[in-house]
């Protein structure tokens, strides 16, 4: 072998490993990394656990919004089928409002109340965020006319 | 009548990108002059109609004529006139007429640089008409911006208030000048390949060099411009939210950014010259796989126009003959290029194989992560959603240890460098590093390691750029650019790491009179007044900036309802001291007069786009450097032997 030839193959074990390295690295991150999504009634099929992160979508159901001390805001968010209560400490995006969709991200604690560290509307009248409307359409909540 | 002279208009321009592509391939055998002469009038001819139909488009926004479709469903007679014109490619049709116009631009540029007309630009002339040409198709048959309403209705439907701002009206032009931007130096990748031959796989790296340049400059501020409407507009504070579709313009950046670098090597030394024609694909691929994540609707955003599945599937068909054949052509003609030339494991080139190893698997990082979600929805059906601390723990080591080896690369010669020699100079920068650390550790609180270790590799960058900038007297331009982008990273990764890790955050409800106070800031909220806007009602909260009993400043962070469109948005506050910003955005209303406030104090926010703006300064001085050597030697230096 000529100390060129050594030379390359030294280069490709190398970009090989590199490369070996990477993908493991990415593989182990996503499977760390990832946050399911779940409607109202998975919470109650799916006996998450507390303390899993998750997010949680669905309608907010009327008259279910409460404000508490300073930040602090209640409401629950509903797929028709099940229902879940939602806590956050935060403030809330323009466009939340009683009877729209919402995304919420966070942890069920021991009590079954999702503490939620963030809370995400859709962008306008129109839109819905998708995992919403597939979890309405499942629990047969969706109305395609009325809804797009 | 106007909206079918654009449409006509479009028509002429399809056939004449035909033309383009066909007089564009002949002429680049030997002597087909007059092929070559055609493909560049048809590209001249091109640029006409299309910028034609993209003025009735424009003329059709701004006097309101509801009876074309697209005006009518994103216009309102009451919107800003800006607005208006924004309108024309804030929805689907408008946005792919703009990429075709920007399209057009490139081909023009092409032609217009290279007025002899060589194989090689007669060649990507032709790849490039057959781009536009696919692109026309598509326009005609799936989005038509000229569709008539009959009867023309008398009011539009407004358009999507969070784009009626002035970053996003310019956001999207720059965007596509740098996504677009990419076919050429993709063309002339292509254009190597057809025309084959050692000659012209090093050559064409030259030939695009002014053309990847504009793309990344452009690819640059587009990213730039992009997170800082994100930052003022969305009321988070953040300024870049791993959103897939922040990322679908990450990762065009990222191979840009390896390209220039591995087509460095393969214009001065002949390194890497398959690398950097695959490179060349791969940069042009990334858009166009950037173009349909966003606008097709699988990710849904404000950037989603387009849910018509006809729409998905045009796109997906093109991106797969534009890429398929792209790499099948590589893979027929790459085989019969030469290697180039060995190189010792110190030398420019194996920084230069470094930095395209750590670039390519950043953008891997990121592809994985955007893409994961919507293959598993596909196959499985489940929906999950990969986030922020995934791109934490992937891309940003990656990158810190490409930064770390960026000073080290301008000072190791081609082919066999000099550590040692290397090292000496850069000793101030590692003072530098060090003091910088030092400061760190001393004035913030509280301490982080990976805030420490990103203010010592900023100064190491920065140092090493100063080195560049004032020692190497008589240094070619192509230095100093190289200094002053890489001095650009330095600045904004400051920036980033100021903001992420030292940002504070107060979250208050507030009656008229109360006062808080968030880091060294103190707030007094004077309360809300009812503002009437030009298409808009507003909430504005009157916040005084307290400087001990008097009033520094006062703020005024808005809630807005846009009745024509049915939708709120929230207009925030910033008071910045060029280091430091205090951010401010209004919450709800809780009766009473007393309001939700969120405050934050992002120290070196400002940084952020400060560095963007350095890098693309750093870019543009390079595109200087670059045109002026080529008007200087005409036709030596430029055009390959024919």
């Amino acid at each position: 072998m000529t100390p060129k030839k050594r030379r390359r193959l030294f280069f490709a074990i190398a970009l090989v490993a590199a490369g070996v390295v990477l993908a493991a690295g990415i593989i182990y991150q996503l499977g760390q990394n990832t946050q399911y999504f779940r409607s109202p009634s998975d919470v109650a099929a799916k006996m998450i656990q507390p303390g899993v992160a998750f997010r949680l979508g669905g309608l907010v159901q009327d008259k279910s919004v409460q404000h508490g001390d300073g930040a602090q805001v209640r409401f629950i968010v509903t797929d028709g089928k099940g229902s879940v209560p939602v806590s956050y400490d935060g403030v809330l995006p323009a466009l939340f409002r009683e009877g729209q969709g919402v995304v919420t991200l966070g942890a069920l604690n021991e009590t079954g109340t999702f503490v939620a560290s963030e809370v995400l509307a859709k962008h306008d009248e129109k839109y819905m965020p998708p995992e919403v409307v597939d979890a309405l359409k499942r629990s047969g909540r969706w109305n395609e006319g009325a809804g797009q | 009548m106007t909206g079918e002279l654009g449409q006509l208009a479009l028509c002429f321009a399809l056939a004449l990108s035909l033309v383009m592509a066909a007089g564009g391939l002949l002429g680049a055998r030997d002597n087909a002059l007059t092929a070559r002469r055609i493909a560049h009038g048809a590209t001249m001819g091109m640029l006409v109609f299309v910028v034609l139909a993209f003025g009735v488009l424009t003329y059709g926004f701004v006097v309101s004529d509801f009876s074309i479709a697209a005006v009518a469903s994103n216009s309102h007679t009451l919107k800003p006139l800006i607005y208006k014109i924004s309108g024309v490619w804030g929805n689907h049709e408008g946005s792919m007429l703009l990429w075709v116009l920007v399209l057009s631009f490139y081909a023009a540029l092409v032609a217009g640089l290279n007025r002899g007309g060589d194989h090689l630009t007669s060649a990507a002339l032709g790849v490039q008409g057959l781009l536009a040409a696919a692109f026309l198709l598509f326009i005609l048959f799936t989005s038509n911006p000229f569709l008539r309403l009959d009867p023309a209705p008398f009011e539009g439907a407004g358009l999507n208030p969070l784009l009626q701002d002035f970053g996003l009206a310019v956001h999207p032009p720059m965007l596509y000048a740098g996504y677009v931007g990419l076919s050429a130096s993709f063309s002339y990748a292509a254009a190597a390949l057809i025309v084959g031959g050692a000659a012209q796989s090093d050559s064409w790296a030259r030939a695009a060099r002014p053309f990847m340049l504009l793309a990344w400059i452009a690819l640059t501020c587009g990213i730039a411009l992009g997170s800082w409407w994100a930052y003022y507009e969305l009321g988070w504070g953040g300024f870049w939210f791993w959103d897939p579709v922040e990322n679908a313009s990450l990762m065009p950046w990222l191979v840009a950014t390896a390209l220039l670098h591995s087509a460095l090597a393969t214009e001065k030394s002949g390194a890497f010259r398959t690398w950097s024609l695959l490179l060349a694909i791969a940069g042009f691929s990334m858009s166009l796989i950037g173009t349909f994540l966003v606008r097709s609707g699988v990710l849904s955003s404000v950037h989603a126009f387009a849910s018509d599945p006809t729409r998905g599937f045009f796109i997906m068909v093109l991106i797969f003959c534009a890429i398929g054949g792209a790499l099948a052509l590589f893979a027929w003609r790459a085989p019969t290029l030469k290697g180039g030339e060995a190189f010792e494991p110190v030398s420019r080139e194996t920084t230069l194989l470094l930095n395209n190893v750590f670039l390519v698997a950043a953008c891997a990082a990121v592809f994985v992560g955007t893409l994961y979600p919507l293959t598993l929805d596909a196959i499985t059906g489940e929906k999950i959603s990969v986030g922020p601390p995934y791109y934490a723990a992937t891309f940003a080591p990656i990158f810190f240890a490409l930064l770390l080896l960026v000073p080290l690369g301008p000072r190791l010669g081609w082919r066999r460098g000099n550590l040692k020699d290397a090292m000496r100079t850069l000793y101030p920068a590692l003072g530098l590093a060090l003091v910088a650390a030092a400061l760190v550790l001393l004035v913030a609180s509280p301490r982080f390691l990976t805030g420490t270790c990103a203010f010592a590799v900023a100064g190491w960058l920065i140092g090493a750029s100063a080195i560049d900038l004032f020692k190497r007297k008589g240094a070619r331009a192509s230095a100093f650019a190289a200094a002053l982008a890489h001095a650009g990273l330095g600045v904004t990764l400051m920036g980033v790491a100021g903001t992420t890790l030292w940002r504070s955050e107060a979250l208050t409800v507030m009656g008229p009179g109360e006062t808080m106070t968030v880091g060294p800031y103190t707030l007094r909220f004077d309360g809300v007044t009812a503002e009437q806007g030009p298409n808009y009602r507003a909430s504005r909260a009157h916040i005084a900036l307290m400087d001990g009993a008097n009033v520094k400043t006062m703020m005024t962070p808005e809630q807005r309802i846009y009745p024509a469109e049915g939708q709120d948005t929230s207009d925030t506050a910033i008071h910045t001291t060029g280091f430091t910003d205090l951010y401010l955005a209004l919450g709800d209303d809780r009766g009473g007069g007393r309001w939700t406030l969120r405050a934050y104090v992002s120290p070196l926010a400002p940084f952020i786009w400060l560095g963007a703006l350095v890098m693309a300064a750093g870019g543009l001085l390079s595109l200087w450097g670059r045109l002026r050597l080529r008007s200087a030697v005409p036709s030596a230096a430029v055009q390959p032997a024919e």
